[in-house]
């Protein structure tokens, strides 16, 4: 597996490329619309990197640590 | 006159009910967390010729069947009879509930959509054409706010026009190889002459998309054997096409297509410099803090309880003085003993007990409606899952909890919230250590009887603060044992902050208070009235006379008070209250409780309330005579001591909540099985918890 979100660098925007899950955590993240192709930026994690606080389009999620492993991100070229 | 009934859906945070409110201008309950509208709610009010009801249902991201709440949803929309569909959606986050909208317009019912928060949209420089909206979708789409009252109107009226016209075709369209596929399918079911009251395109989306449901149907008809193969070969194909595995991937994928499409043509959004923080960032950079996110969280908790004893005890001495007041002017003038009895030691006592608590309640709910409506209640959920997660909660479980502090019955409606079973059996045993409204006034008194009025507050904060982490440690044990297994995931939204709404505030305040109002009026007056017929009765004559001939032969002013004390003691004991008080005793013993402590605590089974009002009613009986007028507080400091009143805060702190909340848990626990395991499992930790609490205050 290549770089999850929390490999993410601060406040940078990435692109989902694969969930490493199924069943209802999948369909959980699919959907707040984390799909592939999703921009997605890390924003902020609590204490010890427990939870995640990332922003999916306009929407702001939070998320273990767990989940966040599962979501590889590619990186974005913005310009 | 004709009869309307509108589905109402949208996503969480989108303002459903509070658009309900605007509509039908009546009070439900509105939260900016997830989870609000735990089960469904139904409001109906006149318009023109039109009877119209809406049903409020949970909010829900999509049509899946993920929690309880949307699976409440979902089975609504699918199996219920229903006139039309009003989707509402966050003018603001478009592209998010459109999903839900294009899901919901796969299911080919009327339909018309509200934007809400048109308002906030135009503040953002959002310019959303409504009416090519309407175009593209095939439904009407009508700009709304929730807050301003603007278009409402025109909402009210769009209904009943969507009630009254045939239906639109809807405009929902997949890519090439879905659609070649569903003609396909139409085609088959046509051919075959298919009988059923939905549209073959309908049928054949729910084929495609692996719908459950339509697939048990379709299986049962003979049509299966020749559709079979038509649809497996179209599943290949649709797969083929997209190199996504699952159908829930492709399907995600062709709405956000869809949607993307509609956008693209319909909104126009000015170019924000997205380099500034938002105001909802700026505030979570301070509220979410790594470091002072918590302590934040405590000391806002923490204010709340100093709030709710302070400025609650200003009104407090009015309203007693009040109940003292009434109690003696009425009982002026009522010549019968036994009635004044009545009226004065059971009813006046007994309810005014209860009433002296309002100014502490009204406080307390709305401490918990800002936590919900401003959508800081999700940060702490965020804040709290790592800290949670280790003691076998989730995060989520959270909203349960606090909500428990207010009424334990709607908390254990809101671990709906948690899809896992064993993790919403988890957090359903431990809401009732989060002490709910009702027991505030116990801990009031009690607190008030026995500690410095400087340090109220932070006792009464100590007493929630311990019961919630002893049920947190409670949930430890539990999850090591009774509730094994897979935690759930937890992947939440975190709404944007919004500025509660003073009028949304007023409304959920003024309808908690009312309901206890009505408790106070109703079942505590009943209550209050049983526990004095059972404290007076039976009357002793040989007993009274004895005394009354005793205290007739001195002249001496101290014996005869000293005797008439003795006579109302003896009076009380012999009373039924007092026999089975007697009972129970020996099992309260070793906790320092004499039998009406025992008593009081029984009759908090039925509501928590009730053991004031037992309390007040059973120490203004028994008290010394010449101190009629002293309050109960004062009674309850000279009767009951120190260590004993410890141990009976304990119990009010851990045992079984009242019959109301019993019942409900029972329900949403899914048996009465559940109810005995919570039973033995409070009563076994509230008593051990007094027995060590008491020994430990009798050192003091």
């Amino acid at each position: 597996m290549g770089k999850t979100i929390i490999d993410c660098v601060l406040n940078k925007s990435y692109l989902v490329k694969k969930l490493h899950t199924t069943g209802a955590l999948r369909q959980r993240l699919i959907s707040f619309g984390i799909l592939k192709g999703t921009p997605i930026k890390y924003l902020a994690s609590t204490k010890m990197n427990a939870t995640y606080e990332i922003q999916v389009g306009k929407m702001t999620l939070a998320l273990r640590q767990e989940e966040a492993m599962k979501i590889e991100v590619e990186e974005y070229e913005t310009n | 006159m004709k009869q309307i009934k509108i589905a109402l859906v949208g996503q969480p945070n989108v303002g459903k009910s509070m658009l309900t409110n605007a509509i039908g201008d009546t009070t439900l309950h509105v939260g900016n967390f997830s989870g609000v509208t735990v089960e469904k709610k139904e409001i109906k009010f006149k318009y023109k010729d039109y009877e119209i009801s809406i049903v409020d249902l949970p909010g829900t991201y999509m049509l899946t069947n993920y929690s309880i709440e949307e699976k409440v949803t979902s089975d609504f929309l699918l199996n219920e009879e229903y006139d039309l569909i009003l989707n509402v959606a966050d003018s603001t986050n478009l592209e998010r509930n459109l999903q839900l909208t294009s899901e919901l317009l796969s299911l080919d019912k009327k339909m018309l959509i509200a934007l809400n928060m048109s308002d906030e949209a135009k503040k953002e420089n959002i310019d959303i054409n409504a009416n090519y909206m309407s175009e593209l979708l095939g439904v009407n789409v009508i700009p709304v706010s929730a807050v301003t009252k603007e278009g409402i109107d025109k909402l009210v009226h769009n209904t009943v026009q969507t009630f009254e016209k045939p239906k639109k075709t809807t405009k929902l369209v997949f890519s090439e190889a879905i659609e070649e596929e569903i003609l396909n399918i139409e085609t088959h079911l046509s051919e075959n002459k298919y009988n059923t009251k939905v549209s073959y395109r309908k049928i054949a989306i729910d084929l495609i998309s692996e719908n459950k449901e339509t697939y048990k149907i379709l299986h049962d008809e003979p049509i299966w054997i020749t559709l079979q193969p038509i649809l497996l070969d179209s599943i290949k194909h649709i797969k083929t096409h997209h190199d996504e595995e699952a159908m829930i991937d492709i399907f995600a994928d062709e709405f956000m297509a869809f949607n993307n499409g509609i956008l693209t043509e319909t909104v126009k959004v000015q170019n924000v410099d997205s380099s500034k923080l938002t105001t909802t960032q700026k505030i979570d950079n301070i509220l979410i803090h790594p470091f002072l996110g918590i302590p934040i969280f405590l000391f806002l908790m923490w204010g709340l309880f100093q709030l709710t004893f302070e400025i609650g005890s200003i009104p407090m001495d009015w309203i007693d003085g009040f109940f003292v007041w009434l109690g003696n002017s009425v009982g002026d003038n009522i010549s019968n003993n036994d009635i004044r009895s009545l009226v004065v030691d059971g009813l006046i006592a007994g309810v005014g007990a209860v009433v002296l608590f309002i100014p502490n309640i009204i406080i307390l709910f709305v401490g918990i409606a800002l936590l919900e409506s401003t959508g800081y209640m999700s940060r702490v959920a965020y804040l709290l899952d790592g800290f949670f997660h280790k003691f076998g909660l989730h995060g989520q479980s959270f909203i349960p909890l606090v909500t428990g502090f207010g009424c334990s019955i709607p908390a254990y409606m809101s671990a709906r919230i948690l899809k896992n079973d064993s993790d919403r059996l988890l957090t359903l045993f431990i809401i009732g250590f989060m002490s709910c409204g009702a027991r505030l006034p116990v801990y009031v008194l009690f607190v008030g009887a026995f500690f410095s009025p400087e340090s109220s507050g932070n006792i009464l904060f100590a007493i929630y603060i311990s019961g919630a982490i002893l049920g947190i440690i409670m949930a430890k044990i539990l999850k090591m044992t009774a509730f094994k297994g897979e935690s759930e995931p937890f992947v939440m939204e975190m709404p944007k902050y919004r500025l509660p709404s003073a009028v949304l505030i007023w409304h959920t305040v003024k309808s908690k208070t009312w309901m206890y109002l009505k408790k106070a009026g109703t079942f505590i007056a009943a209550a209050a009235v049983l526990v004095w017929f059972l404290s007076n009765y039976p009357h002793n004559d040989i007993l009274t006379n004895s005394y009354e001939t005793k205290i007739g032969l001195t002249s001496n002013m101290e014996i005869k008070n000293n005797l008439s004390n003795e006579l109302n003691q003896k009076l009380l004991e012999q009373s039924y209250l007092g026999q089975v008080g007697k009972f129970i005793e020996p099992i309260f013993e070793p906790l320092g409780m004499d039998w009406k402590m025992a008593v009081a605590l029984q009759t908090g089974l039925a509501a928590k309330e009730v053991v004031v009002s037992t309390l007040g009613v059973l120490y203004s009986l028994g008290g010394d005579v010449d101190e009629q007028d002293s309050t109960l507080i004062e009674r309850l400091h000279e009767h009951i001591p120190f260590a004993s009143a410890v141990a009976f805060i304990i119990i009010m702190m851990i045992y079984l909540p009242c019959l109301a909340a019993t019942i409900v848990f029972s329900k949403e626990a899914g048996g009465l099985k559940y109810t005995v395991y919570l039973f033995l499992f409070t009563t076994f930790v509230a008593y051990s918890c007094a027995f060590i609490g008491y020994h430990v205050a009798l050192n003091f």
